[in-house]
């Protein structure tokens, strides 16, 4: 995010775009109903009429996959109306002009043949956005997780750039995070393309500093795999082993069947969890980890917020943190690794990545830390871009509308979306446990328009097979208007709706992030 | 010594012989409520809180008197123990005043855990409810008999000084309860208030006068401490709320542990950050008086001064 | 903005216009007592437990809605005062179920601590009328027990103004008046989303948390500030342990949160103590998981990759690390992929 959390509330305009936020981000939405009592505009863009979809001024229901039509709708109104931020353009910004020629196509008349919403509504938003003391953007996986994911973020962050909306308070683009350390993951260099603070090992100067501070070989220069290509490396056979630490991608993955395939061929699979989950049962040897309760270390939340987790009770019979875990695996393989304390792992990340540097255990008992925060006595960056974005100049990324690589046919008439629901998390493992939250929510079902139930002769409550090119499942069927004809909606924390089996490995180019959010499915009655 | 091994709640426990079942359960780590029992007094088994289940044995069993033998099966949560403790709950409870709100034990009380630990909430009996005067005669123990369960601790840890037993059981049947000879108020019977009765009392029916009001239970941390007064090397508790030391209290009386009034007042004047003037009785009243009164020190003071004056 | 003086108990004060005597006075640091305000909502000035003495006011003035003013002087443990309160708590207490005993909230009241607090035992001579609601205890996540209920509205303000829900309000009239969601019917058939952030607020045991106040008292507990382990917002929360166990979640004042928390931070910790938690390593062997040692697993995990780096070559092997685990163990099993095995083939579901 570019902005903290808590100044949502101020902003007099607010984007929801591909958001539930109130059921997937219970407590950002409060600050987004704190802002709606409060009178400032909010506009929410989804396929469906979800919670916080009713409490906006306008809904603009859009097509599953049309963002970038909408966004550039918007951005046309606002050139031709001439409502643009020139001093923020001139000032701040490089390649208005490429803007200014692609979305020019983008007419209102011409964005409702795309996006279904109707040419006055994109015309009211467009003014109110471009007008609004500041407004805020905010954006979750309805936005990253479509095959056209990166450009839907480019198409946001030209909106907000073309109005200067951006690098103030009560403004900018803030993606909201669905699991508590993405950020973090991202931050310390869980990914195949960078190191810690996002230094890419590309660079020959970044490798060189680790390979010194880490005391080892040659780090490769080449970005390795993402999720998605090493599960296709092990269906090859060019990757033979595997070691996954608290991740469950048999559930969460696209086409969940062929993630389970293509693991099932490695030579050695490890995993390490708190549950045998449905990727664990599929490994060689399984190591036991701790929960959050059990150790101590940080998160970095959706707003670079770096905060700490302290032990509050000892691990689960022979469980072990995993920092502890991965040290002792080190070891075994000959390389000395060796830390009292995550506290001590925080310094070393302090040391070789500059926007942690400022941060330690000792200053983040007195509170959490947002990042850059490059010296021991910076206070921190709640808002980033003030005054210049880190490349100097905010370069417009024009980008063009596609439709998403799999739309309704004749065989599979319905678009089926997958998201969130309030009372539980991710594929279940931890939510399906509490001895409250199942027993409070404790059965998935499909979401589904009355009109296309009646041509199914489904009724409220029967069980329907869902199916895709891909896999099928049962689940029980919800009449509801939530969501327009022909989509059909539920949520991927359900092991027993493993809805995932279905889903479309259609990988955005850039981010590779899977097309969940659109795929074409049939629904049947079960007799 | 020779060992018997026995099974508590499915766990094997080896104890020596001789060891009561309620010794041998809490070496295995598993809990049983007690009221009456004090490792540090003599053997009671009148408050039957602490029956288990033994198979092989007519009813349940008090677990503080009853010897482990070697193969004995305990089972210390069953539903009949349960019901019993339960049971013995509500009785207590029947005669009980609900006055947890400002009781000075609220959060210390054995009554109270027991109760939640059983999910007893009040009582199904209909009791008749005693209504004795409180006794506030003396300005260092105050006694409220309605909340007494009768558990006979204080009794017995009086007696346990030689020459003290200024307490015992009086009257029969539902009149029963503890009192001086005579039954007259504390302030006019031969007590010391040493607090040891106090120490041990499981409920709020005996507190301690000087802490009234200042805090409740949960709010002080408690730090123990040695008296140096005499030779007996005697027990006490500083309690400390908010960083300030309130007042101090005896911890385990024993044999041969006096706990005398005047070392905890010495302890006291020492600690306490704002220690209360000492009180005795002269001719048959309480009255202030002056610390060196208090402690016995004057004639020592006098001499003092007397020498480091010349 | 313009600031004023005035002297509280002889003390003298200087706050910004607007204050509140009640804010005057925490600012010195002198206590108030407070049953229906709170700062982070609005104040509806109705208990009057606050209530202090002005010099030439005409009655007690309510000090949580009254202004501070420019040489104001304030007493706020008269005699009068002290009697307005007692009488205001004799009050609550003449239809309040004598319950502590076993309360969840014992040690955690407001009432019990004010009425300890100014020695007040029972109604006194108010003994009136005692509710007979039935406990609601069907959800299970909040316990409501309307008898304990002394109509401080904080709830209600609570699901308003924090929660932005709006499912309880003051329902009937007089005696009978009562919180309730609209049509008095229980949470689980209203539009509650059981984020208890209600529960945080109310002062006496009229709403619990189901879970942890029947499993442990407020003086067995220790507090664990912590991060909650769901969704990206990070909020802070309080874990309430008992004997090594965690048996509950209370807000604290958190960074991003304040005390407001949703349904899976507060009501999700289950699964820490679950039964079905891994407790040992397990190595498959004819298909079958068999308990191992953690020197055996480990050693068998570092032959197998091993072999397979110095084998097949490093990009062999593919490595998953996850946003659930802290920053270091991200940190860690960075530089495992990279230090020990020599691969960028590290990623992280951050896609999904
Ligand atoms: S006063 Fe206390 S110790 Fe003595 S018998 Fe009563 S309850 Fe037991
Ligand atoms: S003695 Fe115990 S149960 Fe009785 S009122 Fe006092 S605290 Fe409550
Ligand atoms: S709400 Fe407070 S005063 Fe009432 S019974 Fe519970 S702890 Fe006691
Ligand atoms: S739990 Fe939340 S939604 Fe439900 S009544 Fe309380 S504050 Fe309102
Ligand atoms: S339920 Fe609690 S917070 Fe709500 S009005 Fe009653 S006492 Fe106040
Ligand atoms: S309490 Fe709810 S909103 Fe806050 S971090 Fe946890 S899951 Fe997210
Ligand atoms: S706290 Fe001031 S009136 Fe209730």
């Amino acid at each position: 995010m570019t902005n903290p959390i808590g100044d949502i509330a101020g902003a007099d305009f607010i984007l929801a775009i591909g958001t539930n936020t109130t059921e997937s981000h219970p407590i950002i939405g409060l600050q987004v109903k704190k802002a709606v009592r409060q009178g400032s505009i909010l506009v929410v863009a989804d396929p469906r009429k979800t919670e916080v979809a009713e409490l906006a001024k306008s809904h603009l229901q859009i097509k599953s996959g049309s963002d970038i039509a909408l966004l550039n709708g918007l951005a046309n109104v606002i050139i031709s109306e001439d409502l643009y931020n020139k001093e923020f353009v001139a000032e701040r910004t490089e390649d208005f002009e490429a803007l200014k020629s692609v979305v020019a196509r983008y007419t209102p008349e011409y964005t409702e043949g795309i996006t279904g919403v109707p040419a006055a509504a994109i015309r009211e938003v467009a003014r109110q956005y471009a007008g609004a003391k500041n407004a805020t953007i905010l954006y979750t996986m309805g936005i990253t997780q479509h095959i056209c994911g990166t450009h839907n973020v480019f198409a946001i962050a030209n909106l907000a750039m073309l109005c200067g909306q951006i690098g103030k308070p009560h403004s900018g683009v803030n993606p909201l995070r669905g699991q508590n350390n993405v950020q973090g993951a991202c931050d310390v260099g869980a990914l195949p393309n960078v190191l810690t603070g996002y230094q890419p090992v590309a660079s020959d100067e970044a490798r060189a500093k680790f390979e010194a501070a880490w005391g080892c070989g040659p780090i490769p220069a080449k970005p390795g795999l993402t999720v998605g290509e090493l599960l296709e490396g092990a269906d090859k056979g060019a990757i033979k082993g595997m070691y996954i630490m608290g991740e469950n991608p048999v559930l969460s993955d696209p086409d969940a069947d062929h993630a389970a395939h293509s693991l099932k061929k490695l030579e050695f699979l490890v995993v390490q969890d708190i549950f045998l989950t449905e990727t664990a049962r599929l490994a060689d040897v399984v190591l036991p980890a701790t929960s959050f309760a059990e150790k101590d270390g940080t998160f970095s939340n959706t707003e670079r917020r770096v905060q700490l987790i302290r032990k509050a009770v000892e691990p689960v019979g022979n469980s072990r943190p995993d920092w502890r875990i991965i040290c002792d695996l080190a070891c075994a393989l000959g390389y000395t690794m060796k830390y009292d304390s995550p506290a001590d792992i925080m310094k070393e990340i302090a040391s070789v990545t500059p926007s942690y540097a400022g941060i330690s255990y000792e200053r983040l008992e007195k509170g959490g830390i947002q990042w850059p925060c490059p010296t021991a006595d910076h206070p921190g960056t709640p808002v980033l871009h003030a005054g210049k974005f880190s490349r100097g100049l905010g370069k417009f990324h024009p980008v063009e509308h596609v439709p998403p690589a799999e739309t309704p046919d004749e065989q599979y008439p319905l678009v089926l979306s997958t998201g969130r629901r309030r009372a539980h998390y991710h594929t279940g493992t931890m939510t399906m446990r509490t001895g409250a939250l199942e027993v409070h929510y404790s059965k998935e079902y499909l979401e589904i328009n009355p009109a296309d139930a009646a041509r199914l002769n489904v009724q409220d409550g029967d069980m329907v097979r869902v199916t895709s090119r891909r896999g099928s499942v049962e689940v029980m069927a919800r009449l509801t208007d939530i969501v327009s004809e022909g989509l059909v909606f539920t949520s991927f924390h359900f092991p027993e709706v493993a809805i995932n089996k279905l889903t479309n490995p259609a990988r955005d180019s850039i981010s590779k992030i899977p097309e969940f959010k659109v795929c074409s499915v049939k629904v049947e009655k079960i007799a | 010594m020779a060992s018997v091994t026995l099974t508590i709640n499915g766990k094997k426990v080896t104890v020596p012989r001789g060891t009561t079942v309620l010794d041998a359960a809490a070496q295995a780590g598993i809990f049983i409520p007690t009221f009456c029992h004090d490792p540090e007094i003599p053997r009671f088994g009148a408050c039957r809180i602490c029956v288990v289940e033994i198979p092989g044995m007519r009813n349940l069993p008090a677990s503080c008197v009853t010897e482990a033998t070697e193969g004995m099966v305990v089972e210390t949560e069953s539903p009949a123990v349960v019901e019993a403790r339960s049971t013995i709950l509500e009785l207590l409870l029947a005669n009980h005043p609900m006055d947890c709100l400002t009781c000075e034990k609220n959060g210390d009380c054995r009554l109270q855990d027991y109760c939640f630990r059983y999910g007893v909430k009040g009582s199904g009996f209909e009791g008749r409810q005693h209504s004795y005067p409180l006794d506030d005669s003396n300005p260092y123990i105050v006694r409220d008999l309605n909340k007494c369960i009768l558990c006979g601790r204080c009794v017995r840890t009086c007696a346990q000084v030689e020459g003290r037993a200024v307490i015992d059981f009086a009257y029969r049947g539902f009149d029963t309860k503890i009192a001086p000879p005579m039954d007259t108020p504390l302030g006019e019977s031969d007590c010391v208030y040493c607090g040891r009765c106090l120490a041990v009392c499981p409920v709020g029916a005996l507190t301690y006068k000087r802490m009234a009001g200042k805090g409740r239970s949960w709010e002080y941390d408690k730090k123990p401490v040695t008296c140096t007064f005499c030779d007996s090397g005697c027990q006490f508790n500083l309690n400390v709320k908010d960083g300030k030391i309130v007042g101090v209290t005896a911890a385990s009386p024993g044999p041969g542990r006096p706990l005398c009034l005047k070392g905890r007042l010495g302890l006291e004047l020492l600690y306490c950050d704002d220690p209360q003037a000492p009180e005795l009785k002269k001719d048959g009243e309480f009255v202030k008086v002056s610390w060196a009164d208090a402690l016995g020190l004057e004639g020592v003071l006098d001499k003092m001064k007397k020498l480091e004056g010349k | 903005m313009a600031d004023v003086t005035l002297l509280i108990n002889g003390l003298q004060v200087t706050v910004p216009q607007g204050s509140t005597i009640l804010d005057a006075a925490r600012q010195l640091g002198v206590f108030i007592p407070t049953l229906c305000h709170d700062p982070e909502l609005t104040s509806v000035g109705s208990c009057r437990m606050c209530v202090v003495d002005v010099k030439g006011a005409r009655s007690l003035v309510i000090s949580c809605a009254t202004a501070a003013a420019e040489g104001m002087v304030v007493e706020t443990e008269s005699p009068a005062v002290m009697e307005a309160r007692k009488t205001i708590i004799e009050l609550l207490l003449a239809n309040h179920p004598m319950d502590c005993l076993t309360c969840g909230k014992n040690g955690d009241c407001r009432l019990q601590d004010y009425a300890y607090m100014y020695g007040v035992k029972d109604g006194g001579v108010f003994q009136g009328a005692v509710h007979q609601y039935p406990l609601e205890e069907n959800n299970p996540f909040i316990t409501r027990d309307m008898n304990k209920c002394i109509l401080c509205g904080k709830c209600i303000r609570a699901c308003a103004e924090i929660q932005g829900n709006n499912v309880v309000d003051f329902t009937y009239r007089g005696f009978n008046t009562k919180v309730a969601p609209a049509m008095d019917t229980a949470l689980d058939e209203s539009s509650c989303v059981f984020c208890g952030n209600c529960v945080a607020v109310c002062p006496t045991g009229a709403l619990q948390e189901k879970a942890l106040r029947a499993k442990a008292r407020s003086w067995e507990v220790k507090k664990v500030n912590t991060t909650c382990p769901y969704c990206g917002t990070g909020c802070s929360f309080d874990l309430n342990v008992k004997d090594g166990k965690v048996v509950g979640v209370t807000s604290c004042d958190g960074d991003v949160n304040g005390r407001a928390l949703c349904i899976k931070g507060r009501f999700g910790f289950g699964f820490i103590h679950h039964q079905d938690r891994l407790t040992t390593p397990l190595i498959k062997k004819n298909g079958q998981f068999v308990e191992a040692g953690w020197d055996e697993a480990l050693s068998l995990v570092a032959e197998k990759l091993g072999s397979l780096r110095d084998n097949s070559g490093p990009d062999s092997i593919g490595i998953l690390s996850s946003a659930r685990c802290t920053n270091e163990e991200n940190y860690l099993l960075s530089k495992f992929a990279r230090a020990v095995i020599g691969t960028n083939n590290i990623d992280h579901c951050a896609r999904l």
